[in-house]
């Protein structure tokens, strides 16, 4: 997977995993299986084969063919759902120990994130707003808490492989750790109208010193949050 | 008495337009439906189009905005599955061939199939009037989650999201009144000595098709009433704020959504194992594990649904229910697969158009299938729900079920429906064209999906991740093969309405074909027969052992 | 024209193909009025905080009478079968409109019911409550409608003797609409 995608999370890893799982498993099959049908249809063409056998395939004999394979994809599958559950469980019912919380709050057509500021606590005094700009700290479990302020989006950061719809009317809490520095994409993951294309958002994973470079730069900041139902523009205030 | 003389002397509107013959309703269902996937291809090119250049006018269309891209890309996929797929599939080759295929001379109530076809095109009509009202067609995705879909507020489509909403209602109601025909035809109408593994297995297909969609679609006709009543009456079925919940729509949405593949897939499934028994002159394998598997995909098919909503905010817990039994979902359909690969072995395989078509559908929809499991398996999803991976996946299951089996169907039919023989090598060049096109369009967009690409994204200009040259190559290579694909479909167009006209006259039963409707005259009269035939053994006894001619048809006596 | 074609009078299952299609139909509007309600169970369980509070205010006496009005009238439509089955197309044409009676009335009821309602605030906007029980009664009112007209329909055939196998096919649908009354009352009117 690293071929198409860098991973950036502690648990990119294990989804990987999954995937490389399925791609071997999946891939054996397809390849066995249109490896098969296109043998038959060479060797039995109309020229090689002349006269057709008469195979009712309800006899033991010739349904052994078929119901052999099938047991094996059985036990491909339960293989799969192995792996699947041991995936989806770290990121989505394991719940480590937050060390740092961010708000996530989308809306049409933006991303409001509050980081806890220098006390590590958010909800306080020295929270810092930002739009459009996630800021991290490398190597720190965080809980996110998603929300939506109208219609349903998704927050999604593919190289954390991480992936939550955000609904309105709710809170919906997650994990992440990241484990590398750098500047990715945060993409919004469900159709919210004409603006669906026009909500990128900034990731910045930062070393621990720049992270606290970036906190001290934000003490006196403050964010403007233009919400803008109507137009496409929107104004994006942050300093660092 | 079969045909009826009282028929003789009909004007063009009691014998085309108001007709109650299954025939005619069957050719209404195909013309209308052929030229709805025109009207979706269309969409797909102007969308495409602005993906490869964006910013660019599209040529035949102009700048496609962000809001209208929305529109394409929902109206592109409502259209298909809606108004291509399912009035092809089910309704024009049911309609045509179940009572062609049990020996009958019409559907059991041809009225209340006169009026399906009827509310159908009524559906279309306002389908399409939603491209031309205020405020612009409906962008919503064509799952048409809430709050998006209630509240124009949010949609900024308050008369486009009416209509679209009110068209696939429609379109419900009347595939609930054709089924009725379907189901109760092929239980009572049978002829005489049809038992019931003497049905072909098409038939078996389209009533289970109709059989789960009945059994599906009721919950979302409530929802789609609940959806309507928030859009026009304010009401907050799906509305947080007013103590609803967005998430019940998805519920019911994919609770039909995901049956309805099957109900697609089912018919299509059907016409292939036509196309290939009688093309390899071999009796089908496993005709009853073919039937049991059908069944079976059908009714487990109801327990995977909350696959397409692992990240939507339900319970975590449940995802686990889910990802078990949407992977177990695989095995019945592997059999299938299995069953009809054995088909082949032993034959003596003619690659006909029709063949060709329905090899090309087992070639391709097994890589649909396969990539089905990145989805199912719920960690897997986490990463690639919403990207290209899944409009990849899901265009390997759907271009074989609604497009490439739709055409093996009608390149296989189209002697009895119009009594006249398509022309081979324009046929070929069809095919090859066509699944030239496609893989060239949908192996990109695997690609990009991995990488991390979104849907319903009108560019990818404004994501740094994505907007590599490498990827926007890919993406121009997957318009210019769509452009390659649409452009097959011309020696098609041309072949189908020319060879209708001055095609070679054809024989009854130019494929020596075993099942009824090639006891037919080409194309068969008002009533299909003056005596109905008898049947006296399976559909598929194709190169019987000791027997001169290598088919054995249903209706001669032992 | 009135073509029937030979297809219509075979019966391969050995249930004739109008009763066949009836079942049919009643399968599908099982499913829908099933996700109906059971989005609206659903509703009550995970978020139903004010739904007591709000169902206090139907009018359970009300419910009651149109209980009434739904079983005695499919009570008339068995009398109608019973009728038409043993040939008698004037009793059979009776007991038709009885059952068209016992409709209008529990449409009237219905009516009253629901002008004294929305006069009182309660509109289908005030609360989820109120939204799932103007939908689903209104919805089976529309069906109890549609039973009506359908029954006026085959009372005209009936009276000269003809498709009297048709009273039997309208009586399943009516006994079908009587039962998701049956589940609505309960529903919306009992749990309080």
């Amino acid at each position: 997977m690293e071929m198409f995608i860098e991973r950036a999370s502690s648990f990119a890893g294990d989804i990987d995993r999954l995937i490389l799982v399925v791609a071997i498993i999946g891939g054996a099959w397809l390849l066995l299986a249109e490896a098969v049908l296109f043998f038959l249809i060479f060797r039995f063409s109309e020229k090689r084969n002349p006269k057709a056998q008469y195979l009712s395939g309800e006899s033991h004999e010739e349904s052994k063919w078929v119901h052999w394979p099938h047991y094996v994809v059985i036990v491909c599958d339960l293989i799969i759902i192995g792996f699947a559950v041991q995936a989806w469980y770290k990121v989505k019912q394991d719940l480590p120990r937050a060390q740092d919380t961010v708000k996530v709050v989308a809306q049409q057509w933006a991303w409001t994130f509050v980081h806890s500021g220098p006390d590590g606590k958010l909800d306080t005094e020295d929270d810092i707003t930002t739009v459009d700009e996630l800021h991290l700290r490398v190597n720190t479990t965080y809980h996110f808490k998603l929300e939506s302020q109208d219609v349903l989006h998704s927050f999604s950061i593919n190289v954390f492989r991480l992936k939550q719809d955000a609904v309105p009317g709710r809170t919906i809490t997650g994990w992440f750790e990241p484990t590398k520095v750098g500047e990715f994409d945060i993409q919004c993951a469900e159709m919210c109208g004409i603006g669906h294309g026009l909500m990128p958002a900034k990731l910045f994973v930062h070393s621990a010193k720049d992270y606290m470079a970036w906190m001290n730069g934000d003490l006196t900041a403050q964010v403007q949050n233009q919400d803008d139902s109507q137009g496409l523009t929107k104004l994006k205030v942050s300093s660092r | 008495m079969a045909s009826d003389a009282h028929h003789e002397n009909q004007s063009i509107w009691s014998k085309y337009v108001f007709s109650t013959d299954h025939k005619v309703i069957g050719m209404q269902y195909m013309f209308t439906g052929l030229f709805m996937g025109l009207l979706g291809a269309f969409l797909v090119y102007v969308f495409r189009m602005q993906l490869a250049f964006p910013g660019q006018p599209v040529p035949g269309y102009g700048l496609v905005s962000p809001g209208e891209y929305n529109a394409l890309v929902t109206n592109h996929g409502t259209i298909m599955i809606f108004w291509l797929a399912m009035p092809l599939l089910i309704a024009a080759f049911g309609n045509f061939l179940i009572p062609l295929m049990i020996g009958a001379d019409d559907m059991v109530f041809p009225r209340i199939n006169r009026l399906s076809y009827q509310i159908f095109l009524l559906s279309a009509l306002v389908l399409i009037a939603s491209f031309f009202v205020p405020g612009g067609a409906f962008g919503g995705a064509w799952t048409a989650y809430p709050p998006l879909s209630a509240q124009s507020k949010y949609s900024l489509t308050p008369l486009g999201s009416v209509f679209w909403l009110v068209a696939v209602a429609l379109e419900f109601v009347a595939f609930l009144l054709g089924g009725i025909n379907f189901i109760v035809t092929l239980m009572n109408a049978r002829t005489k000595g049809m038992k019931m593994f003497d049905i072909p297995i098409v038939l078996w297909m389209i009533v289970l098709a109709s059989i789960i969609f009945m059994a599906s679609v009721g919950p979302l006709i409530a929802g789609a009433v609940m959806l309507l009543f928030d859009q026009l009456f304010g009401v907050g079925f799906f509305d947080p704020t007013k103590g609803g919940d967005p998430v019940l729509w998805q519920h019911l949405f994919w609770f039909f959504g995901h049956p309805e593949v099957y109900v697609v897939l089912l018919p299509a499934m059907g016409i292939v194992a036509e196309v290939i028994s009688v093309f390899s002159r071999k009796k089908l394998f496993g005709y009853k594990t073919i039937v049991g598997t059908a069944i079976g995909t059908g009714i487990l098919s109801f327990f995977v649904w909350a696959h397409h909503q692992f990240v939507a905010g339900i319970d975590p817990r449940m995802a686990n229910v889910f990802t078990i039994t949407t992977v177990l979902i695989s095995i019945p359909i592997a059999e299938m697969m299995f069953v009809y690969i054995a088909t082949l072995y032993g034959g003596s395989i003619r690659l006909t158009t029709p063949m060709l078509f329905a090899l090309g559908f087992l070639a391709e929809f097994l890589i649909g299938g396969v990539t089905g499991l990145f989805l199912g398996a719920s960690g897997a999803d986490i990463y690639f729900h919403d990207s290209y991976f899944v409009v990849a996946h899901f265009h390997y299951t759907f271009v074989p079920i609604g497009i490439i089996a739709t055409f093996a169907g009608i390149y296989f039919w189209f002697p009895k429906m119009f009594g006249r023989m398509m022309n081979e090598t324009l046929g070929k060049v069809h095919f090859w064209g066509t699944i030239l096109g496609f893989n060239g369009i949908f192996i990109p967009l695997f690609i990009l999906g991995t990488s991390g690409q979104h849907r319903r994204i009108y560019s990818y200009e404004n994501f740094p991740e994505l907007a590599t040259q490498g990827m926007q190559n890919l993406r121009v290579f997957a318009t210019m093969s769509l452009i390659l694909m649409l452009v097959s479909q011309i020696p098609f167009a041309w072949n189908f309405f020319y060879s209708m006209f001055k095609g070679e006259k054809a024989p009854k039963n130019p494929w020596n074909s075993n099942t009824l409707e090639w006891t037919a005259e080409s194309p068969p009269p008002h009533g299909n027969w003056s005596e109905f035939p008898t049947v006296y053994r399976s559909p598929y006894e194709y190169s019987v052992p000791g027997r001169a001619k290598d088919f054995w048809p249903q209706n001669e006596p032992t | 024209m009135s073509f029937k074609p030979h297809a219509t009078t075979r019966d391969v299952t050995g249930i004739p193909t109008g009763k066949l299609a009836v079942w049919w139909v009643i399968g599908s509007e099982i499913v829908i009025f099933g996700g109906l309600l059971g989005s609206y169970i659903m509703a009550r369980i995970f978020h139903g905080d004010g739904f007591a509070q709000e169902a206090a205010h139907t009018n359970t006496f009300i419910g009651a009478i149109n209980t009434f009005w739904l079983l005695s009238s499919s009570l008339s439509i068995v009398l109608a079968h019973h009728a038409a089955e043993k040939g008698d197309s004037k009793k059979a044409f009776k007991f038709i409109w009885l059952t068209v009676l016992g409709g209008l009335m529990f449409l009237c009821f219905k009516g009253y019911e629901w002008i004294h309602e929305i006069h009182e605030g309660f509109t289908i906007g005030r609360s989820l409550f109120w939204s799932f029980y103007y939908t689903a009664a209104g919805l089976h009112g529309l069906h109890v409608i549609a039973g009506m007209v359908i029954m006026a329909i085959i009372s005209i055939d009936v009276r000269k003797k003809q498709n009297m196998h048709r009273v039997e096919l309208i009586g399943i649908y009516w006994h079908f609409v009587d039962i998701v009354w049956i589940f609505l009352f309960p529903l919306l009117y009992i749990a309080k």
